[in-house]
């Protein structure tokens, strides 16, 4: 096991103009488990790549504790990858599908054969163990794909590039409670990528937010949901994300269109701001705050949503249980304590 | 392009392949005299006389006008009857489709020389003995089944809520067919049409049966000229250059689908 | 995919159907014709059972002709089929300029008239005029396959890799494109042999794709004609004499139209037998792998 330096890491494909990912610097703590989440090509997929080794970055380093491995393959790295697609064996039975890592590295068939009842144990194969893996569903070919990820015990990190893509919906919150016990069982490094919130947020100690090749935000789930460092992501994180209305910041007070909305304290005067506040943190008035037109109201069973909208901005508010609209409600106000102040789409700091 | 051992060996493969057709290239653009006189790399007394020969003798351009006439002929009918059959093996289940199908294919097995003889009295008795028709018709038997092969595999990979829907818009068979079915399988019928051009360009037995003046093939004149006037070779390198460009031309155009196509479209 | 039950699809087939009933069916029955019945010429024909089958199966001649024909064949698949195989994996992964090329080069063989593939070995091997054979008699072989049996084999198998390779390069080749990324990728993380590779990813990968290659090999090789035709003319002696050549030979040259037509008839049942196993092992392999 071991801790991961990316130093200055970046890369363009070739024959592209525009970095894939752009110079990055980060250090991946020795058995943590990350998430990295972002959308369909932000290069998330570019940047598990480079760790794992299938891909040599364009620029800067990446060192396995103190060791530069930039122009290592795979192999020297020691790391374990799982595929977004089961990646599984043919000609082999399950069990067989799992030693191979194993009898590859030379490791004495007694060993081997212990382990493998014990992964299979773990991701609930132990009775497929005989059958050929060519013949099983997509599920338990993931399966396979996963344990064959895990079977190995000195690996330094484990990688996932959206593994659950395939599973059932019903069976994703079982694999990701499984892997999650791994990770506690063992403590390996895993870096988990995937476009998924829930997951991200659910496997991860940290998550990576990424966007358009560049790393917006490191932090724990909490973190991301309270204080987003950029506009996205506290637009992608959330379920509705922030609402950003444009505004003016001058002497503290949130001023939106002439209207004074909120009173802050320790910020400097922004004067092109985007205020950022979650719909959790809003309420619905009578006659305070932002004068709002309501489209729709949602009914999510514990909680409702409010979809309105203010000049142009959508503004989303979330309506705790046992609160009523009433039919004159036809305004915002935000939560001071919540709201996140906003410039050319990077987080203000405040004192 | 990085020089490594899988270019190497790809290298000299292709070096395997292209050296004797270089001598037949190299023989063509020699004289008689230079060729049957010594041993030479590359013509010592470069001529373009055998070409010359070629273009401008009715017998010899003559068996290429007649090729490439019965060579068209037989792709469009090939596609035109494979097509709709395609598509009712790859949509639909009916009386006895399986064996009709296996049937088909058995007609791809048989060996051109057991049909040589019944096609020549065929085609004899009908009086389309010497016509482009007959050979085109003659080819027919081993290209469509091919033809229905291919395209049937193109035809399954479109998925038939494409049909449906078209029908849901009122679409009549023949428009949808025409309009929105053929073009999706664009590259079927390129992979279809490259196959019933090859098979039927390369064919000499039955072509040669089939044939004996109006519509001889220049396979038949090629393979005729060595027993008649014995040894020619110049003019008769030139004659296989010459019959090599149209099949280059054509795989250039595919050069996209070859890989595909040559796997039948199963892959 | 279930398919509908559609008995009007019939239509659609029938103009397949009635093609190749009039180029496949009337031939086929004029050769079954020939081959229970006897002539004295003047169109008068009697029966004469299944002697000419059994004068087929007893000649001599035939059996030599088969004897070869098996051998060619089995000579050329073991080489083809492997080198085949190798070269395609040998081919660029990416497609580009440099795959393009290939893939033409690699092409061109196939697309040359089968008389003129002839014609190019008929010369490159001479020992005179060819290069392979003047190359051959400089460094000291005795080498004509005009005169030897063995060279005349050696020069018609090096002539049918050349020709026919390729379509197991291009089958394959199809094959392994068809192999996402992350196979090769997880087997890289794994830590797998070249071997292992080939072994557990790329052969059952290919498998399909070789079953046809194996298959077309042996048809077109089990009914080949023309390009030993050209180079030998089935000689020397009856050294090259393949099926093909023989029915040839006995139809046209000589016309012997009944144990013709017999023979016809044999060879064809003998290639149907050989494809129909095929055809039943690739359908159901095909099933299993869904």
């Amino acid at each position: 096991m071991a801790k991961i330096t990316l130093r200055k890491l970046a890369h363009t494909y070739e024959g592209s103009k525009e970095q894939a990912l752009k110079p990055l610097n980060h250090v991946w703590e020795d058995g943590a488990a990350y998430a990295l989440l972002g959308p369909s090509g932000c290069g998330k997929s570019t940047l598990l790549n480079i760790i794992s080794g299938l891909l040599e970055p364009s620029e800067g380093q990446i060192l396995f504790d103190d060791q530069d491995v930039t122009a290592s393959g795979t192999v020297e790295r020691n790391i374990a990858q799982v595929f977004q697609f089961p990646v599984v064996y043919d000609t082999m039975t399950v069990g067989e599908n799992l030693a191979f890592p194993l009898k590859n590295r030379g490791m004495d068939q007694d060993k081997i054969e212990k382990r493998v009842t014990e992964i299979a144990k773990m991701i609930d194969l132990s009775e497929q163990l005989d059958s050929r893996a060519s013949g099983l569903s997509a599920d338990l070919q993931q399966k396979i794909s996963l344990g064959r990820g895990m079977v190995r015990e000195d690996v330094n990190a484990i990688l996932f590039d959206e593994p659950l893509t395939v599973i059932d919906p019903a069976m994703k919150t079982d694999l990701r409670i499984q892997l999650k016990e791994l990770h506690h069982e063992f403590g390996h490094t895993m870096i988990y990528v995937t476009h998924d919130q829930t997951e991200a947020l659910t496997f991860a100690d940290q998550v990576v937010v990424m966007n358009q090749g560049e790393v917006l935000q490191i932090g724990t789930p909490t973190e991301l949901f309270e204080r987003p460092a950029h506009t996205f992501v506290g637009h992608f994180i959330g379920s509705p994300g922030m609402n950003i209305v444009e505004g003016k910041l001058v002497n503290n007070h949130i001023i939106i269109n002439d209207t004074l909305c909120n009173i802050l304290s320790g910020y400097d005067d922004v004067d092109n701001a985007q205020i950022g506040i979650r719909p959790e943190y809003c309420a619905l008035s009578a006659s305070e705050g932002l004068p709002i037109t309501i489209n729709r109201v949602e009914d999510l069973g514990k909680h409702k949503v409010v979809r309105a909208i203010y000049e142009k901005s959508d503004i989303n508010i979330i309506l705790r249980e046992g609160e009523e609209i009433e039919a004159d409600m036809n305004h915002v106000v935000f939560d001071s304590e919540k709201i996140g102040i906003f410039k050319n789409d990077w987080r203000v700091e405040h004192d | 392009m990085k020089i490594n051992r899988s270019n190497i060996i790809i290298s000299l493969y292709i070096l395997f392949l292209m050296v004797p057709i270089y001598w037949l290239l190299n023989m063509s653009l020699k004289t008689n005299q230079e060729i049957l006189s010594g041993f030479s790399l590359w013509p010592q007394d470069l001529t373009f006389d055998n070409y010359i020969t070629i273009f401008t003798d009715p017998s010899w351009y003559d068996g290429y006008i007649n090729s490439i006439t019965y060579v068209v002929m037989n792709t469009v009918i090939s596609v035109a009857v494979a097509l709709p059959a395609a598509y009712a093996f790859s949509r639909y289940r009916f009386l006895g489709d399986k064996h009709l199908f296996f049937w088909l294919l058995t007609n791809r097995m048989a060996p051109p020389a057991v049909f040589a003889l019944p096609f020549f009295q065929l085609y004899s008795s009908v009086g389309l003995f010497d016509t482009h028709i007959a050979v085109a018709l003659a080819h027919t038997l081993f290209n469509v089944p091919l033809a229905v092969w291919i395209l049937e595999g193109f035809m399954s990979g479109v998925p038939k809520e494409i049909d449906e829907t078209a029908y849901v818009d009122g679409y009549s068979f023949p428009r949808f067919f025409t309009k929105i079915f053929m073009p999706l399988i664009a590259s079927g019928i390129g992979v279809v049409a490259f196959f019933c051009f090859m098979f039927s360009w390369v064919e000499l037995l039955i072509s040669r049966t089939l044939t004996s003046v109006d519509a001889k093939s220049i396979a038949a004149t090629m393979t005729r000229t060595v027993s008649a006037s014995g040894l020619d070779w110049g003019v008769l390198a030139a004659a296989g250059v010459l019959t090599i460009i149209p099949g280059a031309l054509v795989i250039y155009f595919v050069r996209n689908h070859i890989a595909r196509g040559f796997a039948l479209g199963r892959v | 995919m279930t398919k509908p039950i559609n008995q009007r699809a019939w239509f659609l087939v029938l103009p397949v159907l009635i093609l190749v009933a009039f180029s496949a069916v009337i031939p086929l029955m004029t050769v079954v014709n020939y081959a229970f019945q006897d002539s004295f010429g003047n169109n008068e024909f009697f029966w004469v059972g299944f002697e000419w089958f059994e004068e087929i199966l007893r000649s001599e001649r035939v059996h030599d002709a088969l004897g070869r024909q098996i051998l060619f064949t089995l000579i050329i698949l073991v080489i083809e089929i492997p080198l085949g195989v190798f070269v395609a994996l040998h081919m660029p992964r990416k497609s580009g300029t440099w795959t393009s090329i290939c893939l033409v080069l690699l092409a061109l063989p196939l697309l040359i008239p089968w008389n003129v593939v002839g014609t190019i070995w008929q010369i490159f091997g001479r020992v005179d005029i060819g290069l392979l054979g003047y190359i051959l008699s400089s460094l000291g072989f005795d080498y004509n396959y005009t005169q030897d049996s063995f060279d005349a084999w050696v020069t018609i198998i090096i002539m049918d890799v050349w020709h026919w390779t390729s379509l197991v390069v291009l089958l394959s080749y199809a094959g392994l494109r068809s192999i996402p990324d992350a196979y090769y990728q997880a087997a890289k993380i794994d830590q797998a042999s070249r071997w292992s590779i080939f072994r557990h990813i790329e052969l059952p990968k290919m498998k399909n794709v070789l079953l046809i290659a194996i298959l077309l090999r042996f048809m077109d090789s089990f009914m080949i004609y023309t390009e030993p035709f050209v180079v030998t003319g089935g000689g020397p002696g009856n050294a090259t004499t393949f099926l093909s050549i023989d029915l040839v030979k006995m139809a046209i040259g000589q016309f012997d139209l009944g144990p013709a037509a017999a023979f016809s008839i044999i060879y064809f049942l003998v290639i149907l037998l050989v494809c129909w196993v095929f055809y039943t092992v690739m359908m159901n392999t095909g099933k299993v792998d869904g």
